[in-house]
């Protein structure tokens, strides 16, 4: 849940750059800068780190729970189950190879070299540059649609998990966890979008 | 009908198993699963060759003992009941029916589609049970409102046949337990010992190399007995607050 609301925070912050420039400097300005932030910069680190490593220790368990020579000749024939459900781990693996692209791209040139004491880049001309190479922003939509199977099932499932739950409120969390997922990704993909479109009005402009 | 059936057939725990393939002719859409197996066992019998070994005993959809994974679906493809009750009008003349048994490193093949289940008991043995000394009060002398007796009479449906550990692809025991769990939390007599029976119960669980629940609902979907899984939701809080209160 913890981390759902960083993405949350992660997506509104990153809107900025659509607003404006100024909007979007200010914006990595607080966060470069705010007390609270700093704090929780690592506590975030280690909730992904922790959110990780769980889930390749559930993922281990429940592979000796059916071992490979146990599977059925017929697969399972049971439609309930979500496409996410079921491929969890796999989209989180997807998700985790992306996010090391990520920090490739922002990361080592932002947090890394203010955490160095260095001068980072402008981070709005680094979200121009990045945002204007066509693979680029298509790696990235891959990304956010793996971001959003893995919230669209993550997001009730986290509820669950910690037993806050039941009858009346499955089909009520499951609504929220779609919704939220959708939010993301439409949010996301806008970014990379926008950028994008904007590099090709510009080269128009200048043709 | 007429039918194609693939068996799995293993002489024992420690033999390598495999699927032989049998037919059956005449047999009438009203006969039950377990009828035509019936009828299929005569048939070899009669060949002199080892009959099919399967669960079974009531075959009145109570007891929890049919356990027959049936063309990719445990208890086959009708919905809310066990193989027993699985009739064979539920198929097309002239299907192949595929048959296996649970799948799960805790429920080892003993025989052919005969599965021990002996964990389910462990877990039982565990903390599934209400343990009061003393004068024990007469339950109807209790006052329990109404929606939670209906919580706690639909948790105890569970017949411990195992679908949900054979339907989950992790092979958790995770809507077993929790039908236990949440049976005996929702009512006065079972509250005492809550918070130790939940530990003890996923404890046993855990140690019996059953996997753990990805909330993928299919063992709700599979359930004989529509056991919900907000049942596992109250097996989680009431785990998380014992060990809080730890």
């Amino acid at each position: 849940m913890f981390l759902l609301v960083f993405v949350a925070l992660h997506l509104a912050l990153n809107l900025a750059a659509v607003v404006s420039a100024d909007l979007y400097r200010q914006a990595c300005e607080f966060m470069d800068t705010n007390i609270l932030v700093k704090i929780m910069v690592p506590v975030l680190a280690l909730g992904f780190i922790v959110h990780i490593l769980f889930s390749i220790f559930v993922e281990f368990k429940n592979w000796t729970g059916r071992p490979a020579e146990m599977r059925y000749a017929v697969p399972c024939k049971t439609k309930v189950s979500s496409w996410a459900s079921k491929n969890m781990f796999v989209l989180g693996v997807i998700v985790v190879l992306f996010l090391v692209l990520h920090f490739t791209h922002f990361w080592m040139h932002m947090q890394l070299q203010s955490f160095l004491g260095k001068e980072g880049t402008d981070p709005y001309q680094l979200v121009v540059n990045t945002f204007s190479n066509p693979v680029i922003c298509v790696l990235y939509i891959v990304w956010f649609a793996a971001i959003y199977f893995h919230i669209s099932h993550g997001f009730w499932s986290a509820f669950q998990s910690i037993g806050l739950n039941n009858s009346k409120w499955l089909p009520r969390l499951q609504f929220l966890a779609k919704l939220y997922a959708i939010c993301v990704f439409l949010g996301f993909t806008l970014i990379p979008v926008y950028f994008l479109c904007c590099k090709c009005c510009c080269c128009a402009g200048s043709c | 009908m007429k039918f194609t059936l693939k068996i799995w057939r293993q002489k024992n725990a420690k033999a390598k198993g495999r699927f032989e393939t049998y037919q059956v002719e005449g047999i009438s859409p009203d006969t039950s699963f377990l009828e035509m197996l019936d009828i299929l066992n005569e048939k070899l019998v009669r060949e002199g060759k080892e009959p099919v070994a399967f669960d079974h005993d009531c075959r009145e959809g109570i007891c929890g003992m049919c356990s027959l994974y049936v063309n990719g679906r445990a208890h086959g493809p009708d919905d809310d009941v066990t193989t027993c009750q699985l009739h064979c009008r539920k198929f097309h003349d002239g299907d192949t029916i595929t048959i296996e048994p649970w799948r799960s490193a805790a429920f080892p093949v003993i025989k052919d589609l005969v599965v021990n289940r002996g964990a389910f008991d462990q877990i039982l043995q565990a903390g599934g049970f209400i343990n009061i000394g003393g004068i024990v009060p007469d339950a109807n002398a209790i006052p329990i409102s109404k929606v939670d007796a209906d919580e706690s009479m639909d948790a105890a449906a569970c017949i411990g046949c195992g679908a949900c550990v054979a339907t989950c692809k992790n092979g958790s025991a995770m809507l077993f337990v929790a039908a236990r769990v949440s049976s005996l939390a929702k009512l006065p007599q079972g509250r005492v010992e809550a918070a130790r029976r939940a530990k003890a119960m996923v404890a046993k669980m855990d140690e019996l190399g059953f996997g753990a629940c990805s909330n993928t609902q299919a063992c709700e979907a599979e359930c004989p007995k529509g056991v919900s899984i907000a049942h596992i939701a109250r097996l989680n809080r009431e785990f998380l607050l014992a060990k809080v209160q730890d």
